[in-house]
């Protein structure tokens, strides 16, 4: 019964989008006011479509076998918080929340936004329905999560044991909260581009959704990459592979959509260009999504192919992208732009971080969809890596760096003030850096050798828009800001610290043996089997010491049996100043174990920084959402008048 | 903003559309193929891993038939479904040769008792030596030789009941 109920809700919701679709159509040509209504409407969807994802979150919790869902990602014998990962852990499911996420949004949009121009809104939440609908419509007809299967099987196929790990069971929800809230980006800008209405007004109603987007994106990303630092045991932190690249692009053209909206909300400027970047994000949301579940790109997340699911998402991307894009065509010459702006101001700082940010988000998609234009036009095959991503995108990065130390401080239309006299410390901190850097490590490479100064230069420039006033007296906002800009300058330390400094050592040891790794002697003490819920492994005990006490660390081997793998479970000791890395590996006929050691100075400041620059959309969010609590919403108010 | 400029968006998203509708309608080739085909068997000359039974040597491939020479091993789990695949193979008049990697001749002894023998010879790599000259990366594998000792295909992991017809055309195109 829960499945059927699931399904029902689906069907229901799927109807009420429709619904909605049609009642901003309506509202477009008349001039009927649907507002209220089209709000209800919003919000039931929702809720019908929250309903359906519970009921698939029960039937995962019941272990229900009779659902075929159930029965190829679950199993009895796993965790009850993996069983209950398990529900989105796979294509259909994960859909399922996707479209839960997308209905979510539209309802709060509904019910929350008050800032907006009503018929604005309305023709947002129409779009918002129009998305809803195509993804409802690919789970009903091509990836149903209800499915029976009948007779229920006595047990099920199991989970991949790599995503058997709490890091990857919230990593993805994070994401796809990200990825998908910017749909309402999307929506609202498609609104105002039906209505003309593209104004301040219009960008401090999209600001905290972005800003909200942006936030759990960069969560996300920072999860990720953390969950294949550790869990594929390579030592790496980011590896350019296409699905990483599919979080990656959203997120930088959420990143200048950001910095655009705030020239829109202060200017009146970049109308036609900030509309075109929320288009731009939520469509590489999509891309993102079209990439990963379609499986036509080669990748470490090996997900299934399927032309039919692949070529009904690529319908509704070209559909939705392309409606908007023709959209901005044909409306995007009325604009006025605002207020016009001197060479040194503030807009033409953030114009020059959006140029930047493109750029990269061109680099970064080139790069990862090259390989598919190079076989389709002459069937060559070839791969594109990191040393071409790093190589490109890694300097203009590092001027992008540079940048946001300064651009803050400019003030709007015209500086007249002399501002760079400020940044005479920070870049003082930068110049000695990058001496001493010469004297410790002349053989450093040349991206951390530019990239270390320019962290220390942005970590001192960041800071300076509080220094000079009493900090607990400036804007939220700009302590918002502040944050993040000092998270990107925390994350670029660790980035060109490991990059400089990590030590590695591979060898073939025996117990009682002991391998060097930079300033560690780490002691294989013994290898022992051991057993957990669901696998059996080979523990090594380490004992690792440079001096100062004995640190003992457990890498393992584990062998699942259901489905039969093999997974290595680095073991990982943080100090104050670096990692130090541990994974075992295979027996040698010898009587030894292959021994994999890394120290890695620093490194943890690259997910700290990540974490950082989160932490910093979630401060500025709470300010806006402040602000605009005191002002009564719009649509109440006419309710009373 | 001029015309262009607006529907420039327009056709770059028609190209990444045209591509993406090209690759799914042709799905990419996955499969790698093999550098070692082609390519002769480097020499060797293994010591019999279970003793009565013959061992093997490059030279005994120069039959003027084509030959597959399986890696295995004992304690290799996914071998022990790939043995009955290959005593099918064997019954159909199929040469099959053994190298057990990493093995002792009792264990191999045993496991040959249990899960059937299809290996006319059987030659032991106790190192992995032979493994890593032949570009093996795990067990088991599979490689079909031709009567002149000639690579003509690698198949990675073991030889499962639905492969057989390949196999058995391989077989055929390598004779």
């Amino acid at each position: 019964m829960i499945a059927e109920t699931g399904l029902a809700a689906l069907w229901l919701a799927a109807g009420l989008a429709a619904l909605q679709f049609l009642l901003m159509v309506i509202a477009l040509r008349t001039t009927l006011d649907v507002g209220r209504t089209i709000r209800a409407v919003a919000a039931v969807q929702g809720a019908l479509a929250l309903t359906a994802f519970v009921m698939l979150l029960l039937v995962f919790a019941r272990s229900d076998m009779s659902v075929a869902l159930v029965f190829e990602n679950s199993h009895t014998a796993k965790p009850f918080i993996y069983k209950i990962a398990g529900a989105w852990g796979n294509h259909e499911g994960s859909m399922l929340l996707w479209v839960t996420v997308l209905s979510g949004a539209g309802a709060c949009l509904g019910l929350l936004s008050r800032q907006t121009h009503e018929r604005t809104l309305v023709a947002a939440l129409g779009a918002q329905a129009a998305l809803a609908l195509g993804f409802y419509a690919f789970l009903l007809i091509a990836s149903n999560p209800f499915a029976r299967l009948l007779p229920a099987p006595p047990n099920g196929k199991g989970l991949n044991p790599l995503l058997q790990d709490p890091g990857l069971a919230f990593h993805p929800p994070t994401l796809y909260f990200g990825y998908v809230g910017l749909s309402v980006a999307f929506s609202l800008a498609v609104g105002a581009l039906l209505t003309g209405e593209v104004d301040a007004k219009l960008a401090r109603a999209m600001r905290p959704w972005v800003l909200g987007a942006w936030t759990l994106l960069t969560l996300g990303i920072t999860a990720g990459s953390y969950w294949a630092y550790y869990e594929l045991g390579w030592g790496g932190y980011w590896f350019w592979d296409p699905v990483e690249n599919a979080s990656l692009m959203p997120w930088l053209a959420a990143t200048a959509l950001l910095h655009s909206i705030n020239v829109l909300a202060a200017r009146g400027a970049l109308k036609a260009w900030t509309m075109m970047l929320a288009v731009v994000a939520f469509s590489m949301s999509m891309v993102g999504t079209f990439l990963v579940r379609s499986g036509i790109l080669t990748s470490v997340h090996a997900f299934a192919i399927d032309p039919q699911r692949g070529t009904f998402l690529l319908a509704l991307l070209a559909i939705y992208v392309g409606a908007a894009f023709i959209l901005f065509a044909v409306r995007g010459a009325t604009l006025k732009e605002g207020a016009p702006f001197e060479l040194v101001s503030r807009e033409t700082g953030l114009v020059v971080n959006n140029l930047l940010l493109s750029v990269i988000l061109g680099i970064v998609f080139l790069g990862t969809l090259y390989p598919l234009f190079v076989e389709a036009v002459s069937g060559e095959k070839l791969s594109v890596g990191a040393p071409y991503f790093n190589a490109v995108a890694g300097p203009l990065a590092l001027v992008l760096a540079i940048l946001v130390g300064i651009g803050p401080l400019l003030s709007w239309r015209r500086e007249r003030r002399p501002v760079f006299k400020q940044l005479t410390v920070p870049a003082l901190l930068g110049v000695t850096v990058f001496v001493i850097s010469f004297i410790v490590a002349p053989a450093m490479g040349v991206l951390p050798r530019v990239g270390l100064p320019v962290a220390m230069f942005l970590a001192g420039a960041s800071i300076l828009p509080l220094v000079g006033r009493n900090p607990l007296r400036a804007p939220i906002a700009t302590w918002g800001m502040v944050v993040a800009h000092l998270g990107i300058a925390v994350s670029l330390v660790g980035m060109a610290m490991n990059a400089a400094f990590t030590s590695e050592r591979l060898a073939v040891v025996r117990p009682n043996e002991t391998l060097t790794v930079g300033p560690w002697t780490v002691l294989l003490k013994e290898v022992t089997p051991t057993a957990g819920q669901n696998f059996t492994a080979i523990e090594a005990e380490l004992r690792a010491t440079r001096g100062d006490g004995i640190k003992v660390l457990k890498p393992q081997t584990r062998y699942f049996t259901d489905p039969p793998m093999e997974t290595n479970e680095a073991a990982i000791d943080t100090f104050w100043n670096g990692q130090l890395y541990t994974v075992i590996g295979k027996p040698d006929p010898s009587g030894g174990w292959q021994l994999r050691l890394w120290w890695k100075p620093f490194v943890t400041l690259i997910w700290a920084g990540g974490v950082l620059i989160a932490l910093g959309g979630a401060i500025a969010m709470t300010g806006r959402v402040r602000r605009q609590r005191r002002r009564k919403p719009e649509w109440r108010k006419e309710r009373y008048a | 903003m001029s015309r262009a400029i607006r529907f420039a968006p327009l056709a770059l998203l028609l190209i990444v559309i045209l591509a993406l509708v090209w690759r799914l309608a042709t799905p990419a080739d996955t499969t790698v193929s093999s550098k070692l085909e082609g390519q002769p068997l480097p020499v060797f000359q293994l010591a019999a891993a279970v003793p009565p039974k013959a061992a093997l040597e490059t030279a005994d491939f120069a039959t003027g038939q084509p030959r597959i020479l399986n890696i295995f091993a004992s304690w290799c789990v996914p071998c022990i479904s790939e043995v009955k695949v290959l005593q099918g193979l064997k019954r159909r008049g199929v040469h099959i040769d053994g190298i057990a990697i990493r093995d002792r001749p009792q264990d191999v002894a045993a496991f040959l008792d249990r899960n059937g023998d299809p290996y006319e010879r059987i030659g032991a790599d106790p190192q992995s030596a032979l493994q890593i000259a032949l570009g093996s990366s795990g067990v088991p594998e599979s490689f079909i030789v031709d009567g002149e000792g000639i690579i003509r295909y690698q198949h990675i992991g073991p030889i499962e009941a639905s492969d057989v017809p390949k196999i058995l055309k391989k077989l055929e195109e390598a004779r």
